[in-house]
């Protein structure tokens, strides 16, 4: 017990360690307010897109998001940031990190966007429409706030993962809280600042995972 | 330009040299991958029944345990298997850390969407199925489970494949899987044509999944 508290829980070695994490930890708040607004905002391109009479765009449109879907998030990440300086396109860690979450995260929430605009009905946009709205009032004003409304709880879900992904930067050393805890208990050779960064992640996330739970349950129980 | 590019991401002789490497990669993600699915399945599936019991502080304790595992991001669960737990005098392999993490982040998702699938049979199902005097047992096994399983698997299935996906994270903790394979080859070769060679063999490998997935969405979509 004394071993599990020196080892894990030593308050001196956490009084040393809070700059880090605490720096770390604003990072990773300000990695999720950039990836997670060019993730929605991509998501809903795609799904646009999605919604396009050509058959090219569409099939582009499922090529796109078959492609990132199946690819790992981290091998992505690596492959921007370690492949790319090779063609002299030199990004900054932040910037690999933000170009990879794009183009992995907007094709999730593209198939969550598509799955929301097809669950509201034809005849929405059909009277819309004969109400004089041009195509892009309507889908702005009426099928995309109804569609928004009915995959609410993917798009938390999917918010929720994206957050948790954001430790992957800590690979391409961005100092986020995930690699500060990771220097940390390098420097001071204890795990308390890995323990630490975890018991922030979860004070952060849990209230998120409860209110999905509360969401699982009642959205199944209707079908 | 062109040739340029050719020479750096689909260097020949240069992914000729560590195509071996990768497929060795390729082998051990699959295996991880396997191990993954089959233990972190079968565990939130026996988490699901253990809590149809109801019994108030066992219940409570896995609603505990999974909204952790759910909160928490995968690597840094890897990270304290690997990193943190030593320092206490618990050792795992790299491997091991890898497929004890995703394994428990698998069984806690899978745990979340089983139970949400027993509750969704509506109660009538089993007040029915216990008045023609089946047991609490055979009214699980075959009234409720049966209707469960069918409404759990579309979600199942895309958690699934997300998860296993995750096996890119062992690479962190240096398990011989694919990332790490090409990551090494390429700190060896300074080139980055491995990347490109892994970056083929998740395609391979996670491509056909995720149309096994798309599949699994229409084909039980329309029977609900």
């Amino acid at each position: 017990m004394d071993r599990l508290i020196a080892g894990f829980f030593n308050v001196g070695i956490l009084a040393q360690a809070w700059p880090f994490l605490l720096a770390g930890f604003w990072m990773t708040v300000k990695l999720t307010l950039v990836v997670v607004p060019i993730g929605l905002a991509g998501g809903l391109a795609v799904a646009l897109l999605s919604t396009v009479r050509s058959r090219i765009v569409k099939w582009l449109v499922v090529i796109y998001v078959d492609f990132f879907r199946a690819f790992p998030p981290l091998v992505l990440l690596m492959f921007i940031a370690f492949g790319l300086p090779f063609l002299h396109i030199d990004l900054s860690a932040f910037a690999a990190v933000a170009v990879s979450f794009l183009l992995n995260t907007s094709s999730y929430y593209g198939e969550i966007f598509r799955a929301g605009i097809e669950s509201v009905p034809r005849g929405q946009y059909e009277a819309a429409r004969s109400t004089g709205l041009s195509a892009l009032q309507t889908m702005s004003y009426v099928v995309i706030p109804q569609a928004t409304k009915n995959v609410m709880p993917d798009l938390i879900s999917n918010t929720l993962e994206v957050v948790k992904l954001t430790s992957i930067a800590s690979v391409v050393a961005l100092p986020e809280l995930l690699y500060a805890a990771r220097q940390a208990q390098s420097l001071t050779y204890n795990a308390t600042p890995i323990i630490a960064a975890g018991i922030i992640y979860l004070i952060c996330l849990w209230p998120l995972v409860r209110l999905l739970s509360r969401f699982e349950h009642r959205q199944i129980a209707l079908h | 330009m062109l040739d340029r590019l050719i020479d750096t991401f689909f260097n020949w002789r240069v992914m000729s040299e560590y195509l071996p490497k990768i497929v060795e990669g390729f082998v051990l993600t699959v295996r991880l991958a396997l191990a993954i699915v089959v233990s972190g399945i079968a565990t939130g599936f026996v988490l699901a029944m253990i809590r149809s019991f109801r019994v108030k502080p066992v219940n409570f304790l896995i609603i505990a345990v999974v909204d952790v595992l759910r909160a928490l991001p995968p690597l840094v669960i890897i990270i304290m298997f690997y990193f943190a737990l030593p320092t206490i005098g618990i050792r795992m392999s790299a491997f091991v850390a890898t497929w004890l993490a995703l394994s428990l982040v698998l069984a806690a998702f899978s745990e979340e969407i089983f139970w949400a699938g027993i509750l969704a049979v509506p109660k009538g199902q089993w007040e029915a199925a216990r008045s023609t005097g089946l047991t609490f047992l055979q009214t699980l096994r075959f009234v409720v489970m049966p209707q469960a399983v069918r409404i759990t698997i579309p979600p199942l299935t895309n958690r699934t494949i997300a998860i296993t996906k995750g096996t890119a994270l062992g690479a962190v903790v240096a398990v011989g899987e694919i990332l790490y394979q090409a990551q090494t080859a390429y700190s060896f070769s300074y080139n980055p044509s491995p990347l490109t060679l892994g970056a083929i063999a998740y395609l391979i490998l996670f491509i056909p999944v995720v149309y096994f997935g798309r599949w699994v969405e229409t084909r039980f979509a329309w029977k609900r």
